[in-house]
């Protein structure tokens, strides 16, 4: 480990760490425009020079790595003066437009400049003008403010993997573009906003909505797909104005999809605001009380085992255990249920519907083997990382199934599960590559555990790991892709029926009440079916109601989710509910003293006490479980991907305007063929 | 120079025609493999000569294809280099040099015989559509200065006169012989060659 | 003079022919495998002892240089990359040996990708010097088609295979790795050093960069032996070199002399002297347009070398001799200059794409006497803003002519531009935004 001296103070740093690295470690604070920890060293802006011992000249500190006996001076003259010239060039031909500028008060050139800009230019020739370039429906550009960082550009080749955009032309007439100006076509397309250290990229749906000195800020999770990103809202009164990622290095590191940064707006549009009771198929406005009452008699007048409750992908974890504790102990039945399709689960164990491997795991892993899953669509965050690890260590991806571009290069075979069986009977090639690799990753999607024989190839799988030692203390190779935010919390709290398919039942129209808890994905012919909605937004589950409840949505109460990997995570309260309507929690739980007279939990942290230490206890009787079944019966299917629609997976970016807008940006590519 | 923008009418599609396949193959096996991304400059030059001197966009696609690297790294190599023309230049393509070495020796005459014989601005077709010019940066010839360049040949030790004569002869579409238009043999000093007599006229 | 037996490249004019017979007349081929049988570091030594220096502009010892190269072959191949992406303005050297030398370049390149252990050698031709390129692939084809190239080249036991690389029109190439990328099929924008090419260049792989001309001259000085070529010249600037002399002489030519010449020998000797006499010499660019001009006083008793030019502040360069005599303006000589650093900056960077124009301009401005005189000193600023603090030389290659024009020419600039700096009347200039105020008396 080489030692240096910063400014006098002596550091030690790790091998190929910069200059950079070692002066921030000695405290002394680098500017820096191009420089991106995640990204790869470009050294163009030249702001971060530094004095360095023995040099004549200043030396990039960003592209300069650290090497003993180095004698780095960050503040002195010479180097303020080095850093005073390349501020004036960066300002010689950047607009005085920070008035009008979306990126004003978190612009880092603003900011910069605070300290290196001269009060005065000398520059009197004419300013550039660079002509917008269309990038899409979120990125607004003002080229003329562009310093050439080139981070957006790295960004898209390296992290998001499309290589779509670039500097063309050179000198002083280089322009940052996309092929032909199309949109960039990637799901992290829009985390070059947040890259771009001046207002040239800037977020079109946000444009000229406030300055960030306005916003409050929360830090809360994100709920578009069951990664779990971790999010920072940004509120203006009621509304979500933006969201934007935080740095959670074990899950996001800092980057989120386009849906979670986008779909806010649909927090906006089809909103429950008020309990609604339908009379003569048309919806009328109810007071609380009037619907509470209403649900009380229905529930009265029918058979306790003729009502059932189902909840929903976006529930959060609280919501999802008082409505089992109403079923539990207010109607005392167990018709509950949170998967919207006869998937088949084990919940004896956790490990069998929890990604184990970790997301950060992916970068150990040294095979990837992807079983009916398109983690593109399903996981986009988690596809980045799988990314970072074929780029970083080269690791082989293979996938059951084509998918298509996965902005990676991946073996596909033909989707068949009779190939599942030879591999994981141990009869194939690729059987000896897993048992080869000492880290290898099975990426099991949920299109597989939709099968027929979905439990005979998933003890298949695991069987064979086992069976070949691939389970080991600090590693487990076994991964469910769930696409849900609430799948997994729902799992944990064993909001399931395991003695009969509820959703069977449903179809074949046996139940009087039916309580959907923001589930908008079953499919059923209602015929005289009572139907109680509770949520946020008027969807397909509003419409088929005869009650609404008007829920919360998740930047609105507090709740915790658990993602895909199992690590539990709270997302807080950015906003309140509109009008009329509720915590979800707080709706079952006065409905529930309505009923009985007695509330179900004094207060919202009974409740989350209450569940905690109900998951205490169901993870300690798992431990003593551990007998694993064999399965032998099987017959060859077709494994085929079930892709939610991507921008319309859920309700709120069903209801988001920007999310419409992505997705026909992108039908818009297709039909002018610019594939060919 | 602003910045180089592809033209506005542009053909639909291009291909290699067969000489030019065998020849972009050839080049191809020059670099190491899976380094092929290496040959896109040649490409992208065998493109323009088979296309009359200019690259459409379609060409910059089938290049990309051809290499299997993304369009948008051929558009940048494209607008890069200025060797490129990205939009139709005449069949004869002229290029004088007016860095300094060539402007003390009055480039700029040649400048105004391009002015009086193909057009009045640079990049702009001439009358019969055969002929355009352009100012370009150092061509490397400056001993041999004032130069010009049309397409690949030098033209060397120019005056005006020798210019216009030059180009009477090109829009009667013949080809002038490239070198040094004062008879001198290449860079040596002329009438005052003081080294390497004994094989001078060997 | 140099004798001519002292001469390495006889037949820099064409006298004799460039094929491989003429060539073998001259010296070419006749043994090289007894060259490389003296083995790498044999050959490594006399190149250091002839104390040869780059010839490309930077001057770096060329021995030193080969002997940085991995003294083991790993996983990754070795590469000899040649520098023949000739644009400095006022150097045509390379040229000259591309088309009328070919043999000296091929075996010097056989030499020295033994010498690095590289067997595959790319030559990077500008894209312009078609027809030169033209040629010296035929000198190839027909080097291949003797087996003085590919395996076991020249009975020396090595295999080699030569390429040739088009650029197609951007002097930022002639930097070396900006060249590498060039040839990876990249924009030609300079790589970040370190890591040097020398352990991690074309491809990832340790590569050998040297200018034409520096191969060139190899073979001769192998068969001369070092210390022939170290007699020539002084210390530390030994050996001959090829001046381009252009500009106002009256016979610009290429010429081989021995370093150290004067410059006065080589402008009146072989130039045929400045047009209109030396007393209307004005001022010298001594070794291509990116070193500092020299002016007339100081030709007088200079002389040609690495180290006496440094001396004068400017360098040797690529030895591009541009001779400026008193009909010509002087500022505008050097704003056309900085019209070709702007043209060619490749943006990469900050102060060289903004600074480079930037300079231009104010230039531009200044040769018609409309800059104020303030700007005479701002635009020296300008240029300490870039040089030095760029990823590679060009910040400084834009730069020293425009500061050689200010240390030698400032009195010819203020003379000429004598513009108040405070607004005093009214000047229709749009962008000011106060020009209402000068509307009013009392503004």
């Amino acid at each position: 480990m080489p030692k240096l001296k910063v400014n006098d103070i002596e550091v030690e740093v790790e091998e190929g760490l910069t200059v950079l690295q070692a002066c921030e470690k000695a405290g002394a604070e680098i500017p820096r425009f191009c420089y991106h920890e995640k990204l790869s060293i470009a050294g163009n802006c030249r702001m971060c020079l530094v004095e360095m011992e023995k040099s004549p000249k200043p030396i990039a500190s960003c592209a300069m790595p650290a090497a003993e006996g180095m004698n780095i001076k960050t503040n002195t003259r010479f180097v303020e003066k080095a850093r005073k010239g390349v501020m004036e060039f960066l300002l010689a031909n950047h607009p005085l437009d920070c008035p009008v500028c979306d990126q004003g008060g978190e612009c880092d050139l603003q900011d910069q400049s605070m300290f290196y800009g001269v009060d005065k230019s000398r520059f009197k020739e004419n300013k550039r003008a660079v002509p917008e370039k269309y990038m899409g429906p979120l990125i607004k550009t003002q080229m003329t403010r562009c310093i050439h960082c080139t981070r957006c550009v790295r960004f898209a080749t390296e992290v998001a993997g499309v290589s779509e955009l670039g500097a063309i032309g050179r000198g002083e007439d280089m322009q940052i573009t996309t092929y032909l100006e199309q949109s960039m076509q990637s799901e992290l397309s829009a985390n070059v906003i947040d890259l771009c250290p001046v207002g040239a990229l800037t977020s079109k749906p946000y444009v000229f909505e406030a300055r960030p000195w306005e916003l409050k800020k929360t830090e809360t999770v994100d709920v578009m797909d069951a990664v779990g990103s971790n999010v920072r809202v940004d509120t203006y009164d009621w509304e979500v104005k933006r969201v934007l990622p935080i740095i959670n290095e074990d899950i996001n590191e800092e980057w989120i999809s386009d849906k979670t940064r986008y779909a806010c707006d649909g927090l906006l549009n089809q909103r429950l605001d008020t309990p609604f009771i339908k009379y003569n198929r048309k919806f009328e406005k109810a007071s609380w009380s009037e619907v509470f009452k209403i649900i009380k008699s229905k529930f009265e007048n029918s058979s306790k085992d003729r009502v059932c409750g189902f909840v929903g992908d976006l529930t959060n974890m609280e919501t999802g255990y008082i409505f089992k504790e109403f079923f539990d102990r207010t109607l005392n039945n167990y018709n509950y249920e949170s998967r919207s399709d006869n998937r088949f689960l084990d919940n004896s164990k956790r490990e069998n519907y929890i990604f184990n491997s970790s997301i950060n795991g992916i970068e150990d892993a040294d095979l990837i083997f992807l079983i009916g899953a398109n983690p593109r669509y399903e996981a986009t965050i988690l596809n980045a990382r799988i990314r970072k690890a074929f780029v970083n260590n080269n690791t082989k991806v293979i996938s059951l199934n084509d998918v298509g571009d996965l902005t990676y290069t991946y073996k596909n075979l033909d989707g068949q599960t009779q190939t599942i069986k030879n591999i994981f009977e141990g009869s194939d090639e690729i059987s000896k590559e897993i048992i080869s690799a000492t880290k290898p990753m099975i990426i099991i999607g949920e299109s597989l555990l939709k099968l027929n024989y979905a439990e005979n190839l998933f003890y298949l799988i695991k069987n064979f790991l086992k069976k070949n030692n691939k389970f080991t203390d600090n590693w487990n190779p076994l991964n469910i892709l769930s696409c849900d935010a609430a799948t997994v919390g729902n799992f944990d709290l064993g909001i399931l029926n395991k003695e009969k398919s509820l959703l069977d039942e449903l179809k074949s129209n046996k139940f009087e009440i039916v309580y959907l808890i923001g589930q908008d994905n079953l499919e059923f012919n209602k015929k005289d079916e009572f139907v109680i909605y509770q949520g946020s937004h008027g969807d397909k589950g509003a419409e088929i109601a005869d009650i609404i409840l008007p829920g919360s949505a998740y930047t609105e109460q507090e709740g915790f989710f658990t993602n895909l990997e199992g690590k539990v995570q709270k997302a807080y309260k950015a906003s309140y509910p509109p009008g009329e309507a509720k915590e979800d929690w707080q709706i079952i739980n006065e409905l529930a003293e309505v009923m009985n007279n007695r509330k179900l939990f004094n207060d919202k942290e009974e409740l989350e006490s209450s569940m905690f230490n109900y998951l205490k206890l169901q993870q300690e009787k798992q431990t003593s479980k551990n007998k694993e079944k064999t399965y032998s019966e099987f017959q060859n299917e077709k494994l085929n991907i079930h892709l939610k629609d991507y921008y319309f997976s859920n309700v709120i970016a069903r209801s988001s305007k920007t999310m419409i807008e992505c997705n026909n940006s992108k039908l818009n590519i297709k039909s002018t063929g610019t594939e060919g | 120079m602003s910045l180089r923008r592809p033209a506005k009418n542009q053909p639909e599609t291009f291909e290699f025609s067969s000489s030019s396949m065998e020849e972009a193959n050839k080049i191809v096996l020059k670099y190491p493999k899976g380094k092929q991304q290496s040959a896109v400059m040649a490409l992208l030059y065998i493109a323009q000569k088979q296309n009359d001197n200019w690259i459409p966009l379609a060409a910059m696609k089938y290049i990309a294809k051809f290499l299997d690297m993304p369009y948008i790294k051929v558009y940048e190599v494209a607008t890069f280099y200025t060797m490129y023309n990205l939009s139709p230049v005449g069949k004869y393509f002229v290029q004088v040099c007016t860095t300094t070495p060539c402007m003390i020796r009055g480039a700029n005459k040649l400048v105004e015989a391009c002015k009086e014989k193909i057009s009045d601005k640079e990049n702009e077709l001439s009358n019969d559509k055969s002929c355009s010019w352009m100012e370009v940066e150092c061509l490397g010839a400056c001993v041999n200065a004032p130069m010009m360049q049309i397409n690949d040949n030098y033209y060397e030790d120019l005056d005006k006169e020798k210019t216009i004569e030059i180009f009477n002869k090109i829009l009667k579409g013949e080809d002038p012989k490239p070198g040094s238009y004062r008879g001198r043999l290449n860079t040596e000093p002329e009438n005052n060659r003081k080294t390497l007599m004994d094989v001078k006229n060997a | 003079m140099l004798k001519d037996q002292d001469r390495i490249f006889k037949n820099l004019y064409n006298d004799m022919g460039v094929d491989v017979k003429s060539a073998q007349k001259r010296g070419d081929w006749v043994n090289t495998s007894e060259l490389t049988a003296k083995g790498r570091d044999w050959i490594i030594n006399e190149i250091k002892d002839s104390q040869l220096r780059g010839r490309g502009g930077a001057g770096f010892p060329t021995g030193l240089k080969w002997s940085f190269a991995p003294k083991e072959v790993g996983s990754r191949p070795h590469y000899l990359v040649i520098n023949a992406d000739e644009s400095e303005p006022g150097t045509c050297k390379d040229r000259d040996i591309l088309r009328f030398e070919p043999h000296k370049l091929i075996e010097g390149c056989l030499i020295a990708s033994y010498a690095v252990q590289a067997h595959a050698c790319y030559i990077y031709i500008r894209g312009e010097y078609f027809i030169e390129g033209q040629k010296l692939q035929s000198a190839i084809d027909d080097a291949y088609e003797k087996n003085l190239i590919g395996k076991n080249a020249a009975g020396t036991g090595w295999d080699l295979d030569i390429y040739i690389h088009y650029g197609a029109g951007a002097y930022i190439c002639g930097e070396e790795t900006a060249l590498l990328e060039s040839i990876e099929g990249k924009k030609g924008q300079p790589r970040l050093k370190p890591p040097f090419p020398a352990l991690i260049g074309l491809y990832g792989c340790p590569t050998i960069i040297n200018n034409v001309e520096t191969i060139a001259v190899v073979p001769t000085i192998l068969r001369r032996g070092g210390k022939w070529f170290s007699s020539l010249g002084r210390e530390k600037n030994t050996g001959t070199k090829i001046f381009c002399i252009s500009g106002n002489v009256n016979n610009p030519c290429n010429v081989e002399e021995e370093m150290n010449i004067p410059l006065k020998e080589l402008i009146e000797v072989h130039a045929g002297g400045v047009v209109g006499g030396w007393e209307n010499l004005q001022a010298v660019i001594p070794g291509g347009s990116s070193m500092p001009l020299i002016p007339k006083e100081k030709c007088e008793t200079l002389t040609m070398d690495f180290d006496s030019l440094m001396a004068e502040k400017s360098g040797l360069g690529t030895a591009g001799i541009v001779v400026i005599n008193k009909d010509q303006d002087i500022i505008k000589c050097m704003a056309r200059i900085a019209r070709f650093y702007k043209h060619e900056s490749c943006g990469q960077c900050t102060p060289c794409r903004e600074g480079s124009g930037w300079m231009w301009r104010m230039l531009e401005r200044m040769a018609k006497g409309e800059a104020t005189k303030d700007e005479v000193d701002m635009l020296g600023d300008v240029t300490n803003q870039i040089a030095g603090h760029t990823i590679c030389a060009f910040g400084e290659g834009s730069s020293w002519p425009v500061q050689g024009l200010l240390r030698h020419f400032k009195r010819e600039i203020v003379e000429r531009n004598n513009l108040d700096p405070i607004v005093q009347k009214k000047n229709n200039i749009p962008y000011l935004v106060d020009q209402h105020l000068l509307d009013k008396k009392n503004a």
